[in-house]
Formats: structure tokens, sequence, C-alpha cells
């Protein structure tokens, strides 16, 4: 910070508008990605569970491994392989989803009362129309709670892309906050980044209220 | 397999089924049994004697290791299961009721997988809700954690009847309710049995309710062993073995009293005497050396007052209001024995007034005319009856 420079100034987030709203959408799509694909390898994996119980140790263990890897380095061992892309951006992305999300979809299908699903079997439902109609529907509370997780933290992640060129609200606070010395900027990327998570949190959680009214549904 | 209407002859033909690798004790050995359409068979045991793996293995929950099972002469193994099983309701003592959906929603499960057209899917789910006794305005749009225990098994039953099933397997139904609800529940049940006469497997561990709902009871023992199966009134007559002897409980006689009604019982004529009748007129018919000691005095509407002896009609005029003398215990046709033995046991008098539902009285039942019944041989039940035809 330059001596004499104010701490903060509005002006400049005036003028800039056009930028965040470009940032801000930048920082969605790459969570955006993130989660989906995160979300669609874990329910995958979560059927290979159910079907091979004893899978899940290693599942969780190799997710948790692959958490357990600095973004930064994960980054830099992936470059030579990917470059600087956005694919590059969303393997780490995703792998750190999975951690969070296979655990919870497994809860979520087990979440399901043993004789609902013993009713739904003898009801003559498919394997395939169980788990659409019934296990899913059912486990959804627990699908979006680890989805709200998983997206809160993606967003804070993703600011990291700004690294590989993914732009974003990183690009704010590192790219001009910091390299260019300019606070203002910095303040603006993580008020954004917190206010963004805030409001994917509280978006997930009227969308899964909606979703299951029966969760609410209590005698009297 | 005919229509889903009507009711299906269920045949088990040596059944075995292992859980184990061969050589493992099986957990139902060689059951072989016919189920008459719609007959209410109950499968009663001890934990461990395979009665529910029996009823699973019916609809394919379980695949019997050997044996075979057949629905109207077809082996169930010829249908592919979830086909088999949506023509086959089931409810278990949890419910299963799902969560997500509404009353009205679970009921139309069902004849949702059969894909009915919805006009015809609402009206079956209205019909069926006012026959297990809940207002479908007020229930259909509830979810089932706004139910009491008693409302989700109505709604359990009521959602296995959807698609007018020939066949309900029901595995401990009412075992999770309290012993009133179950009681109505039991009653509600038979009610409905009387009106749609499925073909009904019934899973239970207590005799009691076991001697109640059936039609025909299969005593199941350990290692699934079919020790007896017959009517509940021959069970209770003539248990086939020590066990059944055991199973059934030292008070067995008393059992088969609560499957008679006074209904059953020969009644005997009373004297009977009017209100305002002339007291020589009455005396006359209480002839000395007659059956009966005492007149009966009703009221013109023919219900009892009081009981009378000669001295009680002595002098002239007419029959005034009671003296006050002991009055028999009332019971009606549909009262069981067992609760009108235990009327009469605790009354003075030996005689219980028959009346019918004006309290009008229709005659007299003794303690010795219902040890009379105890003693005759088991009435034979008409054998198992052929499968309802459809309603037009």
């Amino acid at each position: 910070m330059t001596p004499g420079q104010p701490f903060f100034r509005p002006e400049w987030v005036l003028d800039n508008l056009d930028q965040l709203g470009r940032r801000i959408g930048e920082q969605l799509l790459v969570t955006v990605i993130a989660v989906v694909i995160g979300f669609l390898i874990s329910f995958a994996l979560a059927l290979l569970i159910r079907r091979r119980p004893r899978l899940y140790g290693t599942v969780i263990g190799l997710t948790g491994t692959l958490y357990a890897i600095p973004s930064i380095a994960l980054f830099v061992l992936l470059i030579p392989l990917t470059g600087l892309s956005l694919l590059t951006a969303e393997i780490a992305l995703v792998s750190y989803t999975l951690v969070i999300l296979v655990r919870n979809v497994v809860a979520a299908l087990e979440s399901v009362p043993p004789e609902v699903v013993e009713a739904a079997t003898a009801m003559g439902y498919s394997n395939w129309q169980r788990l659409w109609r019934v296990e899913l529907p059912i486990g959804l509370p627990v699908i979006v709670a680890g989805l709200r997780i998983a997206t809160v933290s993606t967003i804070g992640l993703a600011t990291i892309a700004t690294l590989i060129g993914m732009g974003g609200l990183g690009y704010l606070i590192v790219n001009i906050g910091i390299q260019r010395g300019f606070p203002t900027a910095t303040w603006t990327g993580v008020i954004l980044v917190v206010v963004l998570s805030a409001l994917a949190d509280l978006g997930l959680t009227a969308v899964q209220r909606r979703l299951t009214p029966w969760a609410r549904a209590r005698v009297g | 397999m005919r229509h889903a209407t009507g009711a299906a002859v269920v045949a088990l033909e040596h059944l075995t089924k292992r859980f184990g690798p061969a050589g493992t004790a099986p957990a139902v050995n060689d059951l072989s049994l016919t189920i008459g359409a719609g007959e209410i068979c109950v499968l009663v045991g001890p934990s461990g004697c395979g009665k529910t793996t029996t009823m699973r293995m019916i609809n394919r929950l379980v695949e019997p290791t050997s044996g075979r099972v057949t629905l109207d002469g077809r082996d169930v193994a010829s249908l592919p299961a979830v086909e088999l099983r949506r023509r086959i309701g089931y409810v278990i003592q949890q419910v299963g009721l799902f969560p997500h959906l509404t009353v009205a929603e679970n009921v139309a499960v069902v004849p949702r997988l059969l894909r009915w057209p919805a006009a015809r899917i609402l009206a079956r789910v209205e019909e069926l809700l006012a026959m297990v006794g809940l207002e479908p305005g007020e229930y259909a749009a509830r979810y089932p954690a706004a139910l009491s225990g008693g409302e989700r098994q109505r709604i359990g039953v009521a959602r296995a009847l959807a698609a007018d099933p020939p066949l309900m397997l029901m595995d401990e139904p009412f075992a999770a309710v309290d012993p009133i609800q179950r009681d109505r529940l039991q009653n509600e049940f038979l009610r409905l049995q009387a009106q749609v006469r499925k073909t009904v497997v019934f899973v239970t561990h207590d005799v009691d309710e076991a001697i109640k709902m059936a039609d025909r009871i299969a005593i199941l023992q350990r290692g699934g062993i079919l020790a007896q199966y017959d009517t509940p009134d021959a069970i209770l007559a003539q248990p086939a073995s020590e066990f059944v002897e055991r199973f059934v409980g030292a008070d067995r006689g008393l059992k088969r009293l609560s499957l008679g009604r006074v209904r059953d019982v020969p009644l005997i004529e009373p004297i009977v005497v009017r209100l305002g009748e002339d007291r020589a007129a009455a005396r006359s018919r209480l002839e000395p050396g007659g059956q009966l000691d005492y007149a009966l005095l009703v009221d013109d509407r023919r219900r009892p007052l009081a009981w009378l002896d000669r001295d009680d009609l002595a002098g002239d005029g007419p029959l005034s209001a009671p003296p006050g003398g002991p009055l028999s215990p009332t019971v009606e046709p549909e009262t069981t024995l067992r609760d009108a033995l235990s009327a009469l046991l605790s009354s003075s008098v030996q005689l219980g007034v028959v009346v019918d539902e004006r309290q009008s009285v229709i005659g007299l039942v003794s303690v010795e005319a219902i040890g009379e019944l105890l003693r005759a041989p088991v009435r034979q039940e008409p054998a198992p009856v052929p499968a309802a035809e459809p309603p037009p």
C-alpha cells in the first residue's frame, strides 16, 4: 500500500461495475462446473459403494488424500499435463468437492428408512425406479446439505484459479489488489466472495425447502 | 393369474429355504400348504419359525432354495418379480409409507406403476380412503409425518389394496400400535375383508390375533416345519402335537369360546309375562315342575325388566312395576361366548337374556348350553371357496 492512498475507494467500485459483474460470472461458472461434475462423480461412486460396501474405505481414503494436496501444488503438478486452462482448475476443484459429496450421497441413500425401501421393492418398483422416485427424493435434504458445503468451499477455493489465468474474483484480490498494490480491489473481491458464498448457501436452502415440503410436515 | 380382481389360490409346494450353504439348518423346511381363494391364512409361530421368510417367498423378496409357489396354478418364478409384486398387496409392521409423498400419492403408487389413467387413479384413491375410514378431503393432501400410528396403518392397508390385487401379504401389520388401536384395526380389517374377499397371508407371533383373524391357521415351529394347518376351532379343539398344545396355551378352551357367538348356541324359550298382564294368567303359565322356575317380566316393547318367581306372581290384579328383583345380564347374538360366559359367571342368575338390537328379548342362554357346545365335535368349516367372480 502506497502511503497516503485511501484504504477503500468506493468510486473505483462504481467505475468498475462492469468488471465486477464479469468477475462474479467467471467465479460462478468455475464453481458451478466443479460442483456439478463433482456431484455426478460422487453419485456414481456412491452407487458403486452401495453395490460393494467394502470400497467405501478406499474411496474415502483416496478423496481425503486428494483434499490434502495444497491447491497451488496441485496446479503445479497439473500444468505440465493440462496447461493453464479451465480443465486444470476444474480437476483441482472437482477433486476437492469429492471428499464432501461422496460421503453425503452415501449418507443420503442410507438415510432412507429400511422399511421404506422394503415397501418400495415389494410394491413392484424396479431398482432404478426405486432409486429415482424413492431413495433420491427422500435423501435430498442430506444431498443438499452436502452441496451447500461443497459450493461454499468451492467458491472460496475458486479464487485460486486466477493463478492459472481463469480470472474470477481472485483476479481482483491477487492481480489488481496485491500485485498492483490496490487494497480497494482486494477488499472488494473478498467481500464479494463472502457475499456470494452466503447467497449460494441461502439459495440452495431455499431450493431444498421448496423441493421437500414433506420434511416440514408434522403432527398438528 | 387372473386379472387384478377376485382372489387367488396360493399353493406352497415343498418350499425349502436355506440361508447358508447346503447342509445348514433350513429356515423353512419342505413346507406345503394350499390357501383357498378369499381366505385369511395366518402363519403363526415362535421367532425363528420361518413365517416371515415363507411369506416373502410368495412375492419373491426371498427366492426359495427348492420347491415352488403358485398363484392360481401359475409358478410365481415364471413372472418378472416386479410385475408379480405389483399384483400382490404388501403391508408391514412399520408400514413404510413414503414420507415424501402425500397420502393420496402413497395410495396411488401401484396404480401409477401400472400406468392407470389419472382420472381412474383419483377415483380409486378416494374410494380407498373412504373404505379405510379416512375422510379423503381431510387426509388426501397430508404427508405421513402428520398422521397418527393408526392412521398410517390404515393408509398402508389402502395402499396395498390400491390396484385390487388378488392376494395380500401382511407381516405383523398391527403389532406396532397400542392394544386398543390394534383391536380396532383388526375389526376394521375383518369388516373390509368381508367386502373385498381377498386371499390374505397374514404373519403374526400372537396366537390370539391368529385365532381372531384366521380362516385357517398354519402353525410353524422352529426350523420352518409345519406343525398344524387347520381352522382356528379345530386347532384349539384338537391340537395335533404337544408343541401346538403348548403354543396355543393352556386356556385353549376359553380361546375357543371367543370364536363362538351366542347365536351358535341353541337358545332357551323364556316364560314371558308382560307388565299390566293379569297375575293369575301369568301364574298359570309358570307351571310347577316346568323347566323354568322363573318368568321373565318384560315391558310393552318386550324389553326385559325382571325375573319373577311364583311368590312374586301371587295375588290378583295386573302385574305392576318391577319389584326390583335380580335381572340377568343381557347379551346379543353377536356377543362372543367368552364374553357371554364371563357375564353369566359374574351374575347371580345363570341364565343370560339374549336381546336383539332393539333390546327386545329373543331367548335365553345358559352356562350349560355353552359348555355343551364346547364338548360337541369341531364344527366343520366349508372347504375353501372358489375365487369370487369379479364384479360386473
